[in-house]
């Protein structure tokens, strides 16, 4: 079985352990810069405002107290997101993070019965440990421990957990009632063509005959109908969703603990990052660097660090996002321990006509702007004609970065001694 | 680790949090030499052995929080202004135990205590009386392992 736990609201909640006068007030997080609401709590969401509305638009619900906005505050996110990471590690050995606020669980070789005794557990500690409130979605696969967890999320009589099995008839309702635009890698281009067939319900698909579907549609797609069957075929890199975020990790072959092999892994998982943020014409704001040590060698000293670089604007160029890369590996690496795993996330992307709204902006950031979407436009085009890594960026642009605007950034309760929370 | 010049100018946008690192108390380095009778020193077992403060204070990392006193409402109880908590969240509260508390949307740190059967937060000043706490909004947010100290020096 494999879990996927994902915190609610998680910005907002990361705010909230703090500064509990923000429970139950409508809070949104603004992007670095202040430009747009990156984040949402419920209350915020069930006020109509939409993800990416420009600041400037709710200054005057601001100013009449009846919104709070933060700037964005990233190292505060990336510690709390590591500790929800540590607690789930107590669990299992295998913890992978999908995104900032979601991971995947393994549960192999825990007794399925206990499975929801087991979540429980999970979703307890982890809010009572780290504060942050999360959900839980157990199934055979990552396919149906998705719809697990929107189930957990949306529907209140699950309390938070959700265990599915697959020939259990409340999944088949649940599936009934799922449209296919909720089921992990269909995206909306596959949704209408799907439509055209009647099929409308993560139920119709699964229903659909595997073949049929990879003659039809994809091979991808065919182990999305297995996966909704309960036969695990996906790993997490394999579904290629409209994503909110770019995840690029691999374990390495052996173990290492050179500076300069990780930097190589790093820059070559985020010049990918970046082909993909391209690809599907988004910007991201920031850069979450990851190692992992192997826990599966107790007798080795365990580190298994992250960090989050915050990138001036938004951007999908390579350069930009390999200086994150590599500075927050810079900041996060210790010598003495070996790793097997290194990633990088993008997170917080955003659609690219988005950037125009930047009111900052003047002439000379928009001919420098032009000129990396030329450059990386190139890159694109060389690459996929003459084979991926054919052209490569070796040594990142070191940027002199003007400070971000950060005017209403709450505290770093975690990460700096000077701003621990204040007691009476 | 980063060099100092890119600590400087990336001050604001680098966020380092690595894991405790080893930050262990100097300690006698032991030689292990046989004694004048021939027995081996008993020292040499020990050798190599450090204390980390992380070790003794934090004992599950994930849901530990450093957070600062402000005011002089607990120093009966030895926690004076400017003193820092390691505060665990994984731990129930009992009464006895010195807690972080929310009340009514502030976060304050107070001794829990039963008073004739009803809980109370109790101040270590005469000035601060207990403050009841079964009719108001009220929740624990941690417990509080130690408190650290420091001396102007």
């Amino acid at each position: 079985m494999i879990g996927l736990v994902d915190c609610n609201n998680f910005y907002a909640s990361c705010e909230r352990v703090f500064d509990p006068r923000l429970e139950g007030r409508p809070l949104g997080v603004m992007s670095n810069n202040d430009g747009c609401v990156i984040a949402r709590s419920n209350e915020l969401k069930a006020l109509g405002i939409e993800m990416g509305t420009p600041v400037f638009q709710l200054q005057q619900l601001v100013r009449e107290g009846r919104i709070h906005l933060l700037s964005s505050n990233y190292e505060l996110y990336g510690d709390m997101s590591t500790r929800v990471r540590e607690v789930l590690e107590e669990f299992s050995a295998g913890v992978e993070p999908y995104s900032i606020d979601e991971m995947f669980v393994r549960f192999d070789g825990f007794d399925r019965n206990s499975m929801l005794t087991l979540s429980r557990t999970l979703h307890r500690n982890v809010r009572k440990f780290t504060g942050i409130p999360v959900c839980v979605g157990v199934a055979p696969t990552r396919t149906l421990a998705k719809l697990a967890n929107r189930a957990a999320k949306k529907r209140p009589e699950f309390k938070g957990v959700c265990v599915l099995e697959p020939e259990d008839v409340g999944t088949q309702r649940l599936l009934e009632d799922t449209p296919l635009s909720d089921v992990w890698g269909v995206g909306r281009r596959l949704v209408e063509r799907l439509a055209l067939q009647g099929m409308r319900t993560a139920w119709d698909l699964r229903q659909a005959d595997p073949q049929a579907i990879r003659q039809r549609y994809s091979v991808v797609l065919e182990r999305t109908v297995l996966e909704l069957r309960g036969t695990p075929c996906l790993e997490m890199n394999d579904v290629d969703e409209a994503r909110q975020r770019i995840m690029t990790s691999r374990s390495f072959g052996r173990m290492t603990g050179e500076l300069s092999e990780l930097q190589d892994a790093i820059r070559q998982h985020a010049q990918r990052g970046a082909e993909k943020l391209r690809q599907q014409g988004s910007l991201t704001r920031a850069v979450m660097i990851f190692l992992k040590s192997n826990r599966h060698r107790p007798d080795l000293p365990q580190y298994s660090p992250s960090t989050i670089v915050e990138l001036t604007a938004p951007t999908s160029d390579t350069r930009d996002i390999l200086a994150a890369a590599r500075e927050g590996l810079e900041s996060i690496f210790l010598r003495g321990y070996r790793f097997m795993k290194a990633g990088v996330m993008l997170l917080d992307l955003v659609d690219q006509p988005r950037e125009q709204l930047s009111l900052l902006d003047n002439e000379e950031d928009i001919a420098r702007r032009e000129r990396s979407r030329q450059l990386m436009a190139t890159l694109d085009t060389m690459n996929q004609k003459m084979g991926r890594g054919t052209v490569r960026l070796g040594v990142a642009r070191p940027d002199a970065a003007w400070q971000l605007r950060c005017a209403h950034r709450s505290a770093r309760y975690t990460t700096r001694w000077q701003e621990l929370k204040q007691l009476r | 680790m980063t060099t100092s010049a890119a600590i400087a100018s990336h001050e604001t946008l680098a966020c380092p949090h690595p894991a405790p690192e080893r930050c262990a108390l100097p300690h006698p380095t032991v030689t292990s030499r046989a004694g004048i009778s021939g027995f081996p020193s008993p020292a040499e077992d020990y050798a190599g052995r450090t204390l980390d403060l992380n070790e003794r204070l934090i004992k599950r990392p994930a849901a530990t929080f450093f957070m600062t006193v402000a005011g002089d409402s607990m120093e009966g109880y030895g926690i004076y202004p400017g003193d820092t908590l390691v505060v665990d969240r994984s731990i129930d509260a009992r009464p006895g135990h010195i807690v972080v508390a929310l009340v009514e949307g502030e976060v304050v740190v107070k001794r829990y205590e039963l008073i004739g059967q009803r809980p109370y937060l109790c101040s270590g000043n005469a000035m601060y009386p207990p403050v009841a706490i079964f009719d108001l909004e009220c929740q624990v947010w941690g417990v509080v392992r130690s408190v650290i100290h420091e001396y102007a020096v």
